[in-house]
């Protein structure tokens, strides 16, 4: 019997299909040699320095709504858009908000919402990265709470006038389309706001501790005029903003198992060559329970994160199956963290070294699509049938 | 036009590469098997040269190795080479490289080419004779090396990586051509390619399919033979310089007596 490997302990990838472990080993590869080397310096700097380029390099793999069909997406299945998650989570969570907000907030909202010519003139743009798009929910008041949002859509004529502020907005000052949610007399509905409307500005958010591989933003609608055709005729209600969030919120149950991953590989690293008292410190008996538990949830996240993808492939992943990988796997993450952060001592503070990094990204992650106490209350709502929300 | 590239399954570098104590060939099993990196470069240049010929070119892999070098085989069709012969046969295990280059021509012949592309050098045996002999066995030019390849009707021009700079090779298709990393930059697969890959032919061929004979090949057909195998010894101490003042000195006279200056 061969010992487990150390990076994957319970042998997970003898349940991936060749398909997905080549779509995984592509990720990995692009983002180790493409942009692992210049994460750092965007952090440090708070940007990311090319946006564009970064896009453009996804799209060409075609990463952006990967599991998407037809108008130029790749039409995989769901594990592999996971796959993909993981890694890009493993070198950053910015990287993968870039993917998720793109793919599965911008797109899937196009393509399950829009018009026929609304799919046709975003999608394929979008999917190759020639496009960058945003998902305007949130606003300085209403978070947790989206059906409080003040944004709102007014008839005039034909036209819609928009007026309202989003804040929090992954990617919104560099995208050239936002999909901004807002409150009308007949419900929630969304809207395509193209870059250069008339009354449309976008503010970049400075001073983040979190996340800074990522660029977020202000969108201000100041009296914005729109064409009906401006609307995503299929929208009607708030379902149809928090069904976009469930998708991407399934792919940050992968990501977080990656960025746990990466901390347990550079603890492995770093743990196995330190020396203190005249021993690697991987020997004291303190580090090798912090390294099991860690092992112990690195792999659970794995689990649980194949789990609901090979159920979201079968068409079975109820969304409070997403509230669990959510909530399990962004916690376990944020645990492994922190233990990579201590054990790296006073190297595991720079960005020298990817764990403070890491533990300061899940912050964002941990409150961005739904915080652990809005998961856990859908998750009790699954089991007691009493929402328990207000 | 017809361009086959060659491409080898070799060990990942990354991990360590064992000999087999049984028979003394490479342990094939004890690492994950990759594509020879030198033979992405290849893939990447039969590409750019379909591309540049308006797509009017078919791109076929040609491997030579066991089962699981499909995954090798699909990792170029990925990159988007159009289909594959994979070679493959337990008589093959242990064939040298003369061996290696007769039953690949016999295999090419098959195949039929304007244009073979190969890597210049694998990273596991690393003997870089194949695209010599295998040019010498199909009787076509030679053009090794090439940091620059350019094709247009029946002419192909090379730029061939010398010590001093480069020759400029030229010679009339059909020939064989091996490629040095300088030469591009090889994509990453996509993922339309990698699902699109799965759908691709691949032929598979056994000795008796290409007509090679099975006593030329193999162990058995070997005309060179690994009698014994060591591991390398562990690196020395090294040297230590103390300088007083004169520690430069020292350095080049120790530099002197190893001859790198
Ligand atoms: C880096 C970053 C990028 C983001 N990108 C986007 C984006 O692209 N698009 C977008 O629309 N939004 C985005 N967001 C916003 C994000 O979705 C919100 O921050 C999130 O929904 C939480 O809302 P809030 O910040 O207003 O917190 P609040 O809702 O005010 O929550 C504050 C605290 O109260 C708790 N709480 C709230 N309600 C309850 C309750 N009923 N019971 C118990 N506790 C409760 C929460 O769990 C939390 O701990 C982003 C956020 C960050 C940090
Ligand atoms: C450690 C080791 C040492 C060896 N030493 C010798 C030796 O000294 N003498 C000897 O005769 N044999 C030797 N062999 C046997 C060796 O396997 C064959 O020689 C081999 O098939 C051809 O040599 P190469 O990989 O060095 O080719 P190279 O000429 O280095 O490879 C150049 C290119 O040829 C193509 N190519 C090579 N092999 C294949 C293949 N199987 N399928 C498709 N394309 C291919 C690729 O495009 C590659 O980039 C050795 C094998 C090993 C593992």
């Amino acid at each position: 019997m061969n010992t487990p490997d150390p990076h994957d302990f319970l042998a997970v990838d003898r349940d991936l299909s060749e398909e997905e472990r080549a779509i995984r080993d592509t990720v990995r590869d692009y983002s180790r040699t493409e942009l692992l080397p210049h994460v750092a310096d965007w952090f440090d700097e708070g940007t990311i320095a090319d946006p564009r380029g970064v896009a453009k390099g996804f799209g060409a793999l075609g990463v952006f709504g990967m599991h998407l069909s037809g108008y130029g997406c790749a039409g995989t299945n769901a594990v592999s858009y996971g796959l993909a998650c993981r890694e890009l989570e493993a070198v950053d969570s910015g990287l993968r908000s870039f993917v998720s907000v793109q793919g599965s907030l911008a797109m899937t909202a196009i393509h399950r919402y829009g018009s026929e010519e609304q799919r046709q003139e975003w999608l394929p743009p979008m999917a190759g990265g020639d496009a960058i798009g945003c998902f305007g929910l949130t606003e300085p008041d209403s978070g947790s709470d989206p059906g409080s949002m003040r944004t709102r859509a007014r008839r005039d004529g034909s036209d819609w006038v928009l007026s309202g502020t989003k804040m929090w907005i992954t990617n919104g000052s560099i995208a050239d389309v936002a999909i901004v949610w807002a409150a009308t007399d007949e419900g929630i509905r969304g809207f395509l706001v193209p870059r250069g409307t008339p009354g449309f500005s976008a503010n970049v958010i400075h001073k983040k501790l979190s996340l800074r591989a990522s660029i977020t933003s202000e969108l201000v609608l100041d009296e914005v005029r729109l064409p009906d055709a401006a609307r995503l005729p299929a929208a009607d209600g708030l379902r149809a903003p928090l069904s976009c969030l469930s998708e991407a919120r399934y792919g940050i149950v992968w990501g977080a198992a990656g960025a746990a991953r990466a901390c347990l590989e550079a603890t492995l690293d770093y743990t196995g060559s330190r020396v203190q008292f005249g021993r690697p410190i991987s020997g004291f008996q303190l580090t090798q329970r912090k390294l099991a538990d860690m092992l112990v949830d690195v792999n659970q996240s794995m689990l649980t994160a194949l789990q609901i993808g090979r159920l979201k492939d079968a068409g079975q992943a109820h969304h409070s199956h997403i509230s669990f990988g959510k909530m399990a796997n962004v916690r376990a993450a944020q645990r492994v963290a922190a233990l990579a952060r201590g054990l790296h001592g006073a190297n595991g503070v720079t960005l020298e070294y990817p764990v403070m990094r890491h533990m300061a990204n899940l912050e964002s992650v941990a409150t961005y699509e739904g915080t652990e106490e809005v998961h856990a209350l859908t998750l009790g709502q699954t089991l007691t049938g009493v929402p328990a929300f207000r | 036009m017809n361009i086959v590239v060659c491409v080898k399954q070799v060990p990942d570098t990354a991990t360590e590469r064992k000999l087999r104590s049984d028979d003394k060939t490479l342990d094939r099993d004890a690492a994950d098997g990759v594509i020879n990196e030198l033979d992405e470069y290849a893939v990447e240049e039969a590409l750019k040269l379909k591309e540049a010929h308006g797509g009017e070119a078919a791109v076929t892999v040609l491997t030579m190795g066991p089962a699981k070098a499909t995954e090798t085989i699909r990792k170029a069709l990925a990159m988007g080479a159009d289909k594959a012969v994979h070679l493959t046969d337990d008589a093959l295990h242990g064939s040298d490289a003369l061996s290696t280059s007769y039953a690949m021509a016999q295999a090419l012949g098959r195949i039929g080419f304007d244009l073979v592309v190969l890597g210049s050098e694998s990273t596991d045996a690393r003997t870089g004779v194949l695209a010599a002999m295998l040019a010498e066995r199909l009787g076509v030019a030679q053009l090794t090396q090439a940091k620059k390849v350019e094709v247009s009707g029946t002419s192909i021009a090379v730029e061939r990586v010398t010590e001093y700079g480069y020759d400029k090779v030229e010679a009339t298709l059909p020939a064989v051509v091996s490629v040095v990393e300088k030469i591009n930059e090889p994509r990453y697969p996509s993922f339309k390619g990698i699902m699109a890959a799965k759908k691709k032919p691949v032929e598979t061929l056994s000795v008796a399919d290409a007509g090679i004979a099975a006593d030329q090949v193999g162990l058995a057909g070997a005309w060179s033979e690994v009698a014994e195998f060591a591991a390398a010894p562990p690196r020395g101490a090294g040297t230590i310089v103390k300088g007083d003042g004169d520690g430069g000195t020292k350095t080049a006279d120790f530099l002197v007596t190893k001859k790198f200056i």
